[in-house]
């Protein structure tokens, strides 16, 4: 039970995909402008990591190592186009604010780096679990970045307003740079400061020091 | 347990296995759910089309039922070499994009016309027409071209002289994101309203242009500001735009609509 636990709560803080791993940055950057389309965006990558990495760990017995990762660009692929058109079908219009990124899921490296690392070696339920933790904790980050950026950015949540702004006869001065990509980054960045400082065996040691010359030394 | 053992997954016999019984799962379930769901994403984008029609008029309501709001408007069709309204076919089921390369139904546009770069067109194209009381307050013809990478496809609304621009709206392209994908969001497209088609003749001088429009340019109601990074689906915006208010185009259409208000 501990091991299901820690599948699934792992990849929220303590093994972000985000924020440890620095993977996924692209999607983040692009789809945050605004929460409905991040809130679709994290549905649809954490339904195709969780479910590829079900089928793609029902087959790893199978699958012939030379041919593992197109077999894994396959499965995945399929399931990106799956989710694409019930988007289209069912929510046309912020399927449309997504353009490209649901496509470039498959290329997202959440999905295809737990396809190789996790669910090659573990059994269909544990890499099921994993995809679904996994997804989740790039929704959390996603979904906390939309808010920060739809909030300051157009004073909005939902599209409801929440800050009354400026243009519309209310006090609040819409900070237009939040709807631009950088604060993206900025925002990540912030956030992982915020998680090392809280867990701080996350911290990376440094990989090299500058030496001091003393100079004693020169000579 | 010695025979599980014997089993080489990385054998040919068993790679080619797996690729092709892959491939065929997967293509099947790839198609049926494209076939499935079809009609439910056409339903979608002709609503969408029809949103744009409406947004493109000035007409959209937050929150109000498209097909209700829709019903306000009056499609007609319109014979492109006369100009003149016509009833040889219906509207609701005309597509100009099938009836362009159509036998019957299309003609090939002359090499120095085709500005906008699509070689064909239908004899006929619908036009929108939005009544307040009972006078014609505006038009909205169909119009599309070849952007940079896409056909760019959108409405184009004018006002009863004729000549003023309503508005320019777009409900399907593939410019690039963040570049030329501009044409389609608020401080581009909001630039047309007001803007002129023609100067005098029936020749549209309307453009986009390269930079910003200068404030004290003489012509400036003919010019809209150029898209940095996007010169080509700037260019195939001029394109379409003058050649579907053009006389291969909704021209001759508009003569009579500029002379009939002139005459009210």
């Amino acid at each position: 039970m501990s091991e299901t636990r820690k599948v699934l709560i792992d990849p929220l803080i303590d093994n972000n995909p985000v924020t440890l791993q620095m993977l996924g940055i692209c999607s983040a950057l692009a789809v945050t402008t605004s929460l409905l389309p991040a809130l679709l965006m994290c549905i649809a990558l954490t339904s195709v990591a969780a479910l590829s990495g079900a089928a793609i760990s029902a087959l790893r017995h199978r699958i012939p190592n030379n041919i593992r990762i197109i077999v894994h660009m396959t499965i995945i692929a399929s399931l990106v186009i799956l989710v694409d058109q019930l988007l289209r079908a069912y929510a046309f219009e912020t399927s449309k604010q997504l353009s490209v990124f649901v496509g470039l899921i498959i290329t997202n490296c959440i999905v295809l780096g737990r396809a190789e690392a996790f669910a090659m070696k573990n059994g269909v339920v544990m890499s099921f679990l994993d995809g679904l933790g996994n997804g989740l904790g790039y929704s959390l980050i996603l979904i906390s970045v939309a808010t920060l950026r739809e909030l300051f950015g157009a004073g909005t949540l939902f599209g409801y307003p929440v800050l009354e702004v400026v243009s519309n006869g209310g006090w609040y001065e819409a900070n237009g740079l939040m709807l631009l990509p950088p604060s993206a980054f900025f925002i990540i960045g912030l956030l992982i400061w915020a998680i090392r400082s809280w867990r701080t065996q996350q911290v990376e040691k440094a990989d090299y020091q500058i030496h001091e010359v003393h100079r004693t030394e020169v000579y | 347990m010695s025979e599980k053992k014997a089993f080489d997954r990385d054998s040919i016999s068993n790679t080619l296995i797996v690729a092709i019984g892959l491939s065929l799962v997967c293509s099947v379930i790839v198609s049926s759910a494209a076939i499935v769901l079809k009609p439910v994403q056409e339903k979608n984008e002709e609503e969408f089309r029809q949103k744009i029609i409406l947004d493109v008029a000035g007409l959209l309501e937050p929150g109000g039922n498209i097909e209700e709001l829709f019903g306000a408007i009056e499609p007609r069709m319109v014979d492109l070499d006369t100009g003149d309204y016509t009833d040889a076919v219906d509207p609701a089921t005309f597509d100009p994009l099938t009836a362009a390369s159509d036998s019957q139904l299309g003609v090939a546009i002359p090499d120095d016309m085709d500005i906008a770069g699509i070689g064909r067109r239908a004899k006929y194209a619908p036009v929108y027409i939005v009544k307040k009381d009972a006078r014609i307050d505006q038009v909205i013809l169909p119009v599309y071209g070849k952007g940079l990478w896409s056909t760019m496809l959108g409405y184009l609304s004018v006002a009863p002289d004729g000549n003023t621009i309503s508005g320019l709206r777009f409900y399907a392209h593939a410019e690039t994101p963040g570049l030329g994908d501009q044409i389609d969001k608020e401080p581009w497209r909001a630039q047309w309203a007001g803007k002129l088609l023609y100067d005098d003749g029936d020749v549209p001088k309307i453009r986009v242009i390269k930079g910003t429009v200068p404030a004290d340019a003489a012509d400036a109601e003919y010019m809209i500001d150029g898209l940095s990074g996007a010169t080509l689906t700037a260019n195939g915006v001029t394109g379409l735009v003058q050649y579907w208010t053009g006389p291969n185009g909704f021209g001759p259409y508009l003569k009579k609509y500029r002379e009939d208000s002139i005459n009210e």
